[in-house]
């Protein structure tokens, strides 16, 4: 059976007419659908076991306790961490993104160097140009080749001893290019910089290792791997943790506190001001179950399958411009293109009456669309649910776009 | 197609395939141009402002059916009246001549060219 035959049922939502027409969602890469288990263990939670955690002395308090902190280890036996103090819960990607900007950038010094990428999504550019700022330290990109993967001898000449944190995506949001992120750790740390990997893209897809990819941080969302919206991940190792100096402040996240200083909490709570996201945290433990019991080799199996046929059907359509590598094996589940003289806004909206739920835009990384050359493009993202059928259905209406206007 | 039809009516679809005021204007008097950030659309606009009146304008930019033909609206619209009553038009006013369906996600589309024509006339 296939995977979508076989998840299908689960998503409620796939049930939906748009447009008068069966929706075909194919908008996963910006959020994911949520399976019944999900949205069910999220009620049950709330109808049953909900308070505030860490220190309610009573039975719901211990409940919600329990399943916040079962969350956390499931997420370290996700990504192969080495101890659950290395799993911090965050708001999202782009939150952990900023947290590690913040308390990183504040170590930075005039003539420190950060190293990011062309392909980046603004989440992983702005947080740098904010921590950079002001400190006399550089911000630099390295290029992205015509073929839309990174330029690689450019990284080599602009990793040095100065830079003091490389930050790069796992998957680009755009192009899909599955970037060599365990090569550049290993870089990263000959020169003495830390690593910083944007995982929203590459985390709901594919099998993940800590332990094997050796970077010092891993950062990612929830809501784009069939989880809630609201939560996140940030990995971070031991030490690299250990090393930074919390840069926001609240409950939790101390020890003891006098009226002019306090102690910091010991990992992973040092870096989780405030009440966390509890029930976001049990549909997170959800969706992690859901993926795992799918097992993740044969969801990126499915999806890797998809997006072939995505490539393969887009661009014998004539007039469309598909952007970044034609090679699945080194793509994620995203796929980006452009109809002839159409603006992405109108083929989207274009695609919204056939049903069709697919991205338009510049998709949060305007260094990227100048480097392509376009102001925006249309973007289609597969997940665990998605057919062959509605790929075909795809490129269909995309054939007959240009005749719509 | 419902939704999309409702969205991109004939008026949209004709502007779009054939604007009447697209291109550069030699000796405008005034320019101003502005991006939508939601999808980074840019429009401009370049007027020939002539005895308190707007004798010509042109709009060029990268931007959707929907921006260009509520820039090439406008452009017809303002063309002879003086800058006060071009300074006068309304997203309404626009609305209703496009006939479409704009949901929210698109209305700055349609108030794109009125804010940078709105930006040209203080700056005249």
């Amino acid at each position: 059976m296939r995977l979508d035959e076989l998840t299908r049922p689960d998503f409620p939502i796939l049930g939906r007419a748009i447009n008068g027409r069966p929706l075909v969602y194919l908008d996963s890469a910006a959020s994911s659908q949520k399976p019944r288990q999900v949205i069910e263990a999220m009620a049950r939670y709330y109808e049953t076991s909900h308070a505030n955690v860490h220190r309610s002395i009573h039975t719901l308090g211990e409940e919600a306790t329990e399943l916040y902190e079962t969350a956390r280890d499931r997420v370290q036996r996700f990504l192969g961490a080495a101890s659950r103090e290395e799993v911090v819960f965050t708001r999202g990607t782009t939150d952990g993104l900023n947290l590690l900007a913040e308390a990183i950038g504040r170590t930075l010094r005039p003539g420190d160097e950060v190293l990011i990428t062309e392909m980046e999504h603004h989440s992983n550019v702005i947080p740098w140009q904010m921590a950079v700022r002001d400190r006399g330290a550089v911000l630099r990109a390295v290029p992205v080749t015509g073929d839309g993967v990174l330029d690689m001898t450019a990284f080599e000449r602009l990793l040095t001893g100065r830079t003091r944190v490389v930050a790069i995506t796992h998957i680009s949001n755009v192009l899909g290019t599955v970037n060599p992120v365990g090569e550049i750790a290993v870089r990263a740390r000959e020169v003495g910089a830390l690593s910083v990997i944007d995982g929203a893209q590459a985390a709901p897809h594919l099998p993940l290792d800590m332990s094997a990819l050796g970077c010092d941080f891993y950062v990612f969302s929830a809501h784009k791997m069939l989880g809630p919206t609201g939560i996140g991940v940030l990995y971070g190792r031991r030490a690299a943790l250990d090393a930074l100096e919390p840069a926001r402040g609240g409950g939790e996240m101390i020890k003891e506190v006098w009226l002019d200083r306090a102690q910091w909490n010991d990992l992973p709570w040092r870096f989780e001001p405030g009440t966390p996201p509890i029930a976001e945290a049990v549909g997170l433990l959800a969706a992690l179950e859901y993926l795992e019991k799918l097992g993740l080799e044969r969801v990126t199996e499915h999806e890797r399958a998809l997006t072939r046929e995505a490539l393969q059907a887009l661009v014998a359509v004539p007039d469309v411009t598909v952007y970044g590598p034609r090679n699945p094996a080194i793509r994620g589940a995203v796929v980006a293109f452009n109809v002839a003289h159409l603006h992405p806004h109108d083929a989207a909206a274009l695609l919204d009456g056939e049903g069709i739920a697919v991205r338009a835009g510049h998709h949060c990384a305007q260094p990227l669309m100048r480097r392509l050359g376009v102001s925006g493009t249309v973007r289609a993202s597969f997940s665990v649910y998605n057919s062959p059928q509605e790929i075909a259905a795809l490129a269909h209406a995309v054939a007959g776009l240009e005749s719509m206007l | 197609m419902m939704g999309a039809t409702a969205l991109y009516t004939s008026v949209i679809r004709e502007r779009w395939r054939k604007p009447r005021f697209r291109g550069d204007l030699p000796g405008a008097t005034v320019t101003a141009e502005d991006v939508n950030p939601l999808c980074g659309d840019r429009v401009r606009l370049a007027l020939r402002l002539e005895g308190g009146a707007v004798a010509e304008g042109r709009f060029t930019g990268d931007s959707c059916a929907i921006c260009s033909a509520s820039a090439d609206l406008l452009l017809e619209r303002i063309r002879g009246r003086s800058v006060r009553e071009a300074a006068a038009v309304t997203v309404e006013d626009l609305l209703a001549t496009l006939e479409a369906d704009i949901r929210p996600t698109r209305m700055k589309c349609v108030t794109l060219p009125l804010s940078v024509l709105k930006a040209a006339l203080r700056a005249a």
